[in-house]
């Protein structure tokens, strides 16, 4: 027989019952990680693309260095951060937005470059200065892909909060981390099984938003 | 003491040069399980996404693999593939766990990767070597193999550096891996340890990195190279 942890259910749902505000918290923790490295993610992504897109040999090197920042192991960083900026949420937060960066200017330039000519010759004929055609035209068709980005960039940092348990946060991984320290399943499991939902829940909120935004990219499928 | 006076004093320590908690042993313990890990993946998924690819059918489990295997939490893996062996009688310790859990997620982006390179070959090339007489056997080994290899070189090469940044976090799961000196850095709040396991795994996944990128180019057969 196996033993399954500290009791005989896979799940205890009693556990489940008792830690329901922890579990609230922590939702809050990974969700407000997620968030605000994403969102910082964003806005770092929007400045570079529009510099890689201005001055195009630039892109090279932003994909470069910030290829690089993809490749560190999570842990690494979380470790190499500790002497600058400590052990808390500003150590969290920096890792996280750096591995977003790669993707989120990926999908920013590669959606921006797949707008027709054509559709740039008109705005220009209407009289669109260069600043409203890249707000109003480009910006708005390259939406698909841009929320794509999004989208990959979210449901990786999803999982990668997880990680942050080692700083003392973690959101669903500290459960995960617990759970591993008292060979206690509900623990590990709840820890993973919301991480996914999490994820699965944010990405389907991106492609409701993608075709509220993009209606003309609704055609018939 | 400053952290460069911590670095300095982790690295003037012998057990840092020689002994089982040596950088060389924990070098090795990483790259071995990695390597194995990819190695396995690969001969569990790659016939079956050569045949699919070949038969042009499954590029939508491809894309759901892809889709589901990065929503799953490396470390929920971990934890779980761990509790799973350590019931079946794994010793704490044993690196078995690991290499199931980084065997998990080497699969998906090479699965994939293999099926949408096949697929990506154009069916006006496959039907001229099948006008030409090629045998379906030569069709793939000589045609979509090749032509699909520098997409089927990119999935290893991610599903390769994913395996070295997470065999990182095997220290979570009581195994060793470079990972072990930052996580008893965190443990211990020795500095000099944390950083000098931290910039070797950083160093050891740009290594990867860039290893593999240089093999996905020499993969790359001469007729489809871009021209520069």
């Amino acid at each position: 027989m196996m033993v399954l942890g500290q009791t005989s259910q896979l799940v205890d749902w009693d556990w489940i019952g008792r830690n329901i505000d922890q579990i609230a918290d922590r939702t809050w923790q990974h969700l407000s990680l997620t968030a605000v490295s994403v969102g910082i993610g964003l806005v770092i992504s929007l400045a570079l693309a529009i510099v890689a897109l201005r001055w195009r040999w630039s892109y090279t090197p932003i994909t470069w260095v910030t290829g690089l920042l993809y490749t560190i192991p999570s842990l690494a960083l979380f470790a190499l951060l500790v002497p600058v900026v400590g052990l808390n949420a500003t150590n969290a937060v920096i890792a996280l937005t750096s591995y977003t960066l790669l993707i989120i200017i990926r999908n920013l330039v590669a959606g921006i470059d797949s707008v027709p000519d054509a559709v740039l010759e008109a705005a220009d004929g209407m009289g669109y200065t260069r600043r409203a055609r890249f707000w109003r035209m480009e910006v708005p068709l390259a939406l698909p892909v841009i929320i794509a980005g999004l989208r990959i960039a979210t449901v990786t940092t999803v999982g990668l909060v997880t990680v942050t348990a080692v700083l003392g946060l973690g959101g669903y991984g500290y459960f995960i981390l617990r759970g591993l320290n008292t060979f206690f399943w509900t623990q590990i499991l709840v820890g993973v099984v919301l991480s996914v939902a999490l994820a699965t829940v944010l990405d389907i909120g991106f492609l409701v938003m993608q075709r509220a935004l993009s209606p003309w990219a609704r055609r018939a499928r | 003491m400053t952290t460069w006076e911590s670095v300095q004093e982790f690295l003037s320590e012998p057990t840092t040069w020689s002994g089982p908690d040596s950088i060389w042993t924990r070098l090795g313990e990483h790259i071995w399980v990695s390597v194995a890990a990819v190695i396995i993946a690969g001969l569990l998924v790659l016939p079956l996404a050569v045949w699919l690819g070949h038969i042009r059918r499954g590029s939508a489990v491809a894309t759901a693999v892809v889709n589901i295997g990065r929503a799953v939490p490396s470390f929920g893996i971990l934890a779980i593939a761990f509790l799973v062996l350590v019931q079946m009688g794994a010793g704490v310790g044993e690196p078995w766990a690991v290499l199931v859990a980084l065997i998990a997620l080497a699969a998906p982006p090479m699965f994939t990767n293999t099926v949408a390179g096949i697929q990506a070959v154009e069916p006006a090339t496959i039907e001229s070597a099948r006008g030409m007489g090629l045998t379906e056997r030569e069709v793939l080994t000589g045609v979509e193999l090749p032509l699909s290899a520098p997409l089927m070189m990119e999935g290893v090469r991610i599903a390769f550096v994913q395996v070295i940044a997470t065999a990182t976090l095997g220290a979570l799961v009581a195994w060793g891996g470079l990972g072990r000196y930052i996580v008893d850095g965190f443990a211990r709040q020795d500095m000099g340890r944390l950083i000098v396991g931290a910039v070797l795994v950083g160093l050891l996944a740009i290594a990867a990195e860039l290893g593999l990128s240089a093999m996905q180019r020499a993969a790359t057969p001469h007729g489809i190279r871009p021209a520069r």
